[in-house]
């Protein structure tokens, strides 16, 4: 039995970077934790799945950012393909990766998650900039935050604070893409949470806080070592903490997502979570938060990997 | 947007599916590999134990009598011992900053300016003033203002630093009336002119435009490359200095790297006594001319009227001005989402211009890939510009941080 794991990294997505050095790591720690298995990396392009057809792999690992790799298509073609992958599926990761839609369906979970509305460029150009800006901050107030509906690493991501900054917001969010979300900025502690399946069920890691230098958590901020102070476990009430674990439990389940997840939220300062957005490709990046997560766990990236591949296998059988 | 934000981007124009108009990479496909492979060969053979020797601070000699020779070509007559040799032309620029600059110490740069020098210049906590250009590059009348405004604010001027022939990023060259009025103004105010040429040998009608160190032999220090005439992967580059001044270079090289590669040096000093190497810049030339009439034309038909662009008679870049109101660091991510990329303006000055500007390289891709990107390109264009009419043309992204290129091994 072929004994070969593929990390799928790189792309073409803006997070190209990010996924490549999230995929090194990765292998790197599976190659120390499971050397009887044959760790390649890969990045996507028209040569893969001649390769995966020819000498089809025992195992992929998706850690592609932006469209292809989060918004569920390449899944479906390793489905198609019947190649066991570490991740979730692809419609799943569709309602996922859709920040407005994850938000629609987990509210209609009972999850606080602020208010917002997500607005092509078109609805702009036909109805007036101005009317439409003027409408969106009469409905969700100041600050507020734009970004992209798709896509992650806060990239084309700006805060609000005035109505004369909310033009170049737009612009920024739509250079990314076409449709942009505009939400309610809850001022308070940001918190990832990451979540992996064991074979007892979904795990919550200990949570994730995040303190940006300037306030903002944007691209700067993620990748730049020494930039970001992070504090695991956050600095939560304990009842606050569960509850944060409990939301990004029911995030993961609710949408049917399996293996690995993270889900990003505000706590503002009366304790309340507001739910914010999902990942199914959390970076693991030497900065990134699932990795921070995993260590303060007392839990090996390499070993996580290793099982998640096993089992990726076993259920594919 | 941030400069991580930019250089994410860049990583994704190394893709094949991308054409990238960012980077300034050579095309040394162009050179004959089995050429290259033998003059290697021999070299190693015949001359193995001193090629993989350390070697002399300054240079090896032989090479600098060679590189006499290229130099004929700008009309730059030295001795060679005025010569160092150096890892590129970027590293002499390096001790140029550090033996003559002090932290506070202000460097004239054209508007824009090479990307790499203003970070050598940065890295010494220089003053970087960046003077204006027109269309035969640095304008002699903003040099004596800026002179006069830098000294009347009680800063201390060091250095000029131009690029006088096929000027990165902007494509314009100083004509021989504009050097020498130049120079004059740099000899009148007792300042030092450092003379950037790594494009000189690659104009693209007649002869290479005269050296302004043609003319002056003890205020200008003449910077040379073999990165665009051979191979840029040999990094080897040269500085030409007064004799005062070259002692310190020297020592300043021997601290920093002992001394450049004899391996590669004595690679170009074979390449040089063997090979035509006058044919092969002859073929370097055509071949970027072709690529940049492919660049030109296929502008002149697919970008709005508004939009306006330097004609290079040589080297490797045109400079672009887009329509009021469009922001070319903003475009960049729906660039790259159409798969073309090129490097905006802002990264070629140390003040925030350069917003509505951007550079596009023609060297590397070949002509039908030139003609694509800047299909791709006319269609991004067009839909900032649809963008800029909804938001309105003052809707510009209001963060901006460093200058940013491309690393050097990025298309």
């Amino acid at each position: 039995m072929s004994t070969r794991v593929v990390v799928l990294a790189g792309g073409l997505s803006a997070e190209r970077d990010v996924s490549l050095r999230s995929g090194r790591r990765v292998a790197e720690a599976l190659r120390v934790a499971a050397p009887e298995l044959e760790v390649s990396e890969a990045d996507v392009d028209s040569a893969l799945l001649d390769g995966f057809r020819a000498d089809p792999p025992a195992c992929v690992i998706p850690l592609l950012h932006g469209a292809a790799g989060e918004d569920g298509s390449l899944r479906d073609v390793l489905e198609s393909l019947c190649i066991p992958f570490v991740g979730s599926m692809g419609d799943a990761c569709r309602l996922a990766f859709d920040k407005p839609i994850a938000k629609s369906l987990l509210a209609g979970l009972g999850i606080n998650t602020p208010v917002s509305v997500a607005l092509p460029h078109s609805t702009f150009r036909e109805l007036g900039a101005q009317p439409v800006l003027n409408a969106v901050i009469s409905r969700i107030g100041l600050p507020l935050i734009v970004k992209p509906t798709k896509g992650g690493s806060a990239l084309g991501a700006s805060v609000v604070r005035t109505a004369a900054e909310f033009p170049s917001a737009m612009v920024g969010a739509f250079a990314y893409g076409e449709v942009a979300l505009m939400e309610h900025f809850v001022e308070g502690t940001e918190v990832s949470i990451c979540v992996y399946d064991s074979p007892d069920g979904p795990i919550a890691l200990p949570p994730v806080e995040i303190v940006p230098p300037a306030g903002i958590y944007d691209y700067n901020a993620r990748y730049t070592a020494g930039t970001t102070e992070f504090f695991v476990p956050a600095r939560l009430e304990s009842d606050i903490a569960e509850a944060v674990a409990a939301v990004a439990l029911e995030a993961h389940s609710g949408l049917g997502l399996r293996d690995l997840s993270r889900t990003d939220l505000i706590v503002d300062a009366s304790g309340t979570p507001w739910f914010l957005e999902l990942n199914v490709a959390p970076g693991m990046t030497e900065t990134s938060l699932f990795p921070q997560a995993l260590s303060e766990a007392g839990v090996g990236l390499g070993e996580l990997a290793r099982d998640l591949v096993l089992n990726a296998i076993a259920r594919n059988s | 947007m941030t400069a991580s934000e930019i250089r994410a981007l860049f990583a994704v124009a190394s893709r094949p599916e991308v054409v990238s108009l960012a980077g300034g990479m050579p095309f040394v496909q162009a050179l004959s590999m089995d050429v290259m492979a033998d003059t290697v060969a021999k070299l190693i053979r015949e001359r193995g134990a001193t090629a993989l020797q350390y070697g002399s601070g300054q240079g090896d000699v032989t090479l600098r009598e060679q590189i006499l020779e290229v130099m004929e070509e700008v009309k730059v007559t030295a001795h060679p011992d005025d010569i160092i040799v150096t890892t590129g032309s970027q590293m002499a620029l390096d001790l140029v900053t550090r033996v003559f600059c002090d932290p506070g110490d202000v460097v004239l740069v054209e508007a824009p300016s090479y990307v790499g020098a203003l970070g050598v210049f940065r890295a010494y906590e220089c003053g970087v003033v960046h003077v204006a250009m027109d269309d035969e590059g640095l304008s002699p009348a903003a040099l004596e203002e800026a002179i006069r405004d830098v000294r009347a604010s009680g800063r201390r001027i060091k250095m000029i630093y131009t690029i006088p022939s096929f000027h990165n990023p902007a494509g314009v060259t100083q004509g021989p009336q504009r050097r020498a009025d130049i120079l004059r103004i740099a000899q009148r105010e007792g300042i030092l002119l450092l003379e950037d040429d790594p494009y000189g040998l690659l104009g693209f009608d007649g002869e290479p435009p005269r050296a302004i160190r043609a003319d002056d032999a003890d205020g200008v220090i003449y910077l040379g490359s073999f990165s665009k005439t051979i191979a840029s992967g040999l990094r080897v580059g040269w500085a030409v200095a007064p004799h005062g001044v070259r002692e310190k270079l020297v020592l300043a090289a021997e601290s920093a790297v002992l001394c450049p590669s004899n391996y590669a040096q004595l690679t170009v000093s074979e390449y040089l006594a063997t090979q035509p190497w006058r044919d092969q810049i002859s073929t370097f030339r055509d071949l970027y001319r072709e690529r940049r009439d492919a660049l030109l034309d296929s502008m002149t038909s697919l970008f709005p009227s508004d939009i306006t662009w330097t004609v290079p008679a040589g080297g490797f870049y045109s400079w672009i001005t887009l329509p009021e109101g469009l922001d070319a660091k903003a475009m960049l991510p729906r660039a790259v989402a159409a798969l073309v990329a090129y490097v905006p303006g802002t990264g070629f000055y140390v003040d925030g211009q350069g917003r509505q500007n951007l550079r596009l390289s023609y060297c590397y891709p070949d002509p039908d890939r030139i003609r694509e990107g800047v299909r791709r390109l006319a269609g991004v264009i067009e839909s900032e510009l649809e963008i800029a009419q909804t938001f309105g043309t003052g809707a510009v992204l209001l963060d901006s941080e460093g200058s940013v290129n491309p690393a050097p091994n990025i298309l």
